[in-house]
């Protein structure tokens, strides 16, 4: 172990919260981190403020880890603060990693989102016309927020990353592998990981890890995961449960399928995957029980919103991704 | 410059590149707008083969396989055909327009009616404009 112990941060930016307890839900082996590394930032569980990290010199952080997704002024500027000032910056999670359920938004604008939340949403009271602004005054103070972008950016859109963990959130074991690993590495005790590594995965596709009965698949119809109590022995494809397994990276240990659930796709795209939502679209229609093209569409149709099942964690990472309706 | 659309197209080997290749042979005039990329069937078109082409420059992306019933392996274009819908509903979430992407069967000895698809694709997309794609590329930095 190195005589000095490593400095360490977490940062969220658009993130639900979930990633930091998932690391939490390490249990005690948060405490041999604590053994080994100062936690300098964690905003859901530690004290220290932006202040601090300025103060920092470059490079003083040993690693930072970034959860959530790029989506305001803010989180970009405390990743480029972050980046600045570790050594390693590792993407922490699925939005950070794909842009996650935050990058969903960017199937639509940021006009039509504010405009929704602020001004449609049955919830408001009547003749509300208030919406936030990066700049207001309000009795001669000037306010400010972080201003909202145009589109939701998953991190190494933003800055260089050097390796990421996804999950919605990562699984606590893998989390644990995943930080050992690097602590290992940043302690000198092991070879770091190459850059650009996905840590915390394996490298085959979901179903291949999945332990349900696979054989052909035909469908005459989708059903949500309410409409069906599926087979708990059978592929969930077989029995007409949207499953995003085929196009996913192996990893989370199939928690949502052996759980009569299925796979969304938090783990990001399987090796040689693109787009998940592209490789979906072809394991789907392979499915369609059918040669008529009026009985196909009808039972795609039974698929609503397609898009946002088939890419709810990769939107931002779309070969598309910069073609969102302005 | 004036803007030409350009059009990647995925042709199967046993019929449609066929059909193509009548176009030529028997003189027919066509827009020079697609460069035509000969695949086994149609059904080898990955989806992603076509988000790339769109990612890449290109403005629309024609597919041609052999008529149903006609497949050299039995059934891969009706495959083809149960990705279509698909993939359609994909691109429009992205903002793709319809006539950007489109599917089309196209026998051997169907020369005509292949350069009358690419002149009446060509058309469309001319009048569409360049695809949005490319604009957003132009558009590397963050979009504060």
């Amino acid at each position: 172990m190195a005589d000095r112990k490593l400095q360490i941060a977490l940062y969220w930016c658009a993130a639900c919260g979930g990633c930091d307890v998932s690391v939490l839900d390490t249990d005690e082996f948060i405490l041999e981190v604590d053994k080994v590394a100062d936690i300098r930032l964690w905003p859901i569980a530690a004290d220290g403020k932006y202040a601090d990290i300025e103060a920092m010199a470059d490079g003083e952080l040993d690693a930072a880890f970034i959860n959530g997704a790029i989506r305001n002024s803010e989180n970009e500027h405390v990743a480029k603060l972050l980046r600045r000032k570790s050594k390693v910056l590792v993407a922490y999670g699925s939005c950070a990693s794909f842009g996650g359920i935050p990058g969903l938004a960017n199937l639509t604008t940021r006009d039509e989102i504010l405009r929704r939340v602020y001004r449609e949403n049955p919830s408001l009271e009547p003749g509300n016309t208030t919406v936030p602004l990066p700049e207001t005054t309000v009795d001669g103070m000037q306010l400010t927020l972080p201003s909202f972008y145009r589109r939701v950016y998953r991190l190494d859109q933003v800055v260089d990353v050097d390796y990421s963990i996804p999950g919605c959130p990562p699984q606590p074991d893998r989390c644990r592998e995943s930080v050992l690993a690097l602590v290992a590495a940043l302690t000198g005790q092991a070879d770091p990981p190459p850059k650009g590594s996905v840590l915390g995965v394996y490298e085959r596709a979901l179903c291949d890890d999945c332990p349900r009965e696979k054989t052909e698949k035909k469908v005459k119809r989708f059903y949500r995961p309410w409409e069906i109590v599926p087979d708990p022995n059978v592929c969930l494809m077989e029995q007409g449960v949207f499953c995003a397994g085929f196009a996913t990276r192996s990893g989370c240990g199939v928690r949502c399928p052996t759980s009569g659930i299925p796979c969304r796709g938090c783990y990001g795209p399987a090796p040689g995957v693109v787009d998940q939502g592209a490789k979906l679209v072809s394991a789907v229609a392979s499915m369609v029980d059918s040669q008529d093209p009026e009985e196909i569409e009808a039972i795609l149709a039974t698929l609503p919103d397609f898009t946002s099942f088939a890419n709810r964690y990769s939107v931002p990472s779309s070969p598309l991704q910069r073609s969102h309706r302005r | 410059m004036s803007y030409e659309p350009t059009i990647v197209g995925f042709l199967c080997n046993w019929c449609s590149y066929s059909g193509a290749d009548l176009a030529g042979t028997s003189r027919i005039q066509y827009p020079p707008n697609i460069r035509i990329i000969r695949v086994m069937c149609s059904a080898r078109v990955d989806p992603t083969f076509v988000l790339k082409a769109l990612r890449d420059g290109a403005d629309g992306v024609l597919v041609c396989g052999c008529h149903p019933g006609d497949c050299h392996y039995s059934e891969g274009n009706y495959k083809t055909m149960r990705r279509f819908p698909l993939l359609k509903k994909l691109l429009a979430d992205y903002g793709i327009e319809d006539e950007r992407v489109r599917l089309e069967w196209v026998s051997a000895s169907e020369g005509q009616r292949f350069a009358d698809i690419v002149s009446d694709m060509t058309e469309k997309l001319r009048a569409l404009g360049p695809s949005p794609v490319k604009a957003d590329l132009a558009h590397d930095a963050v979009e504060r």
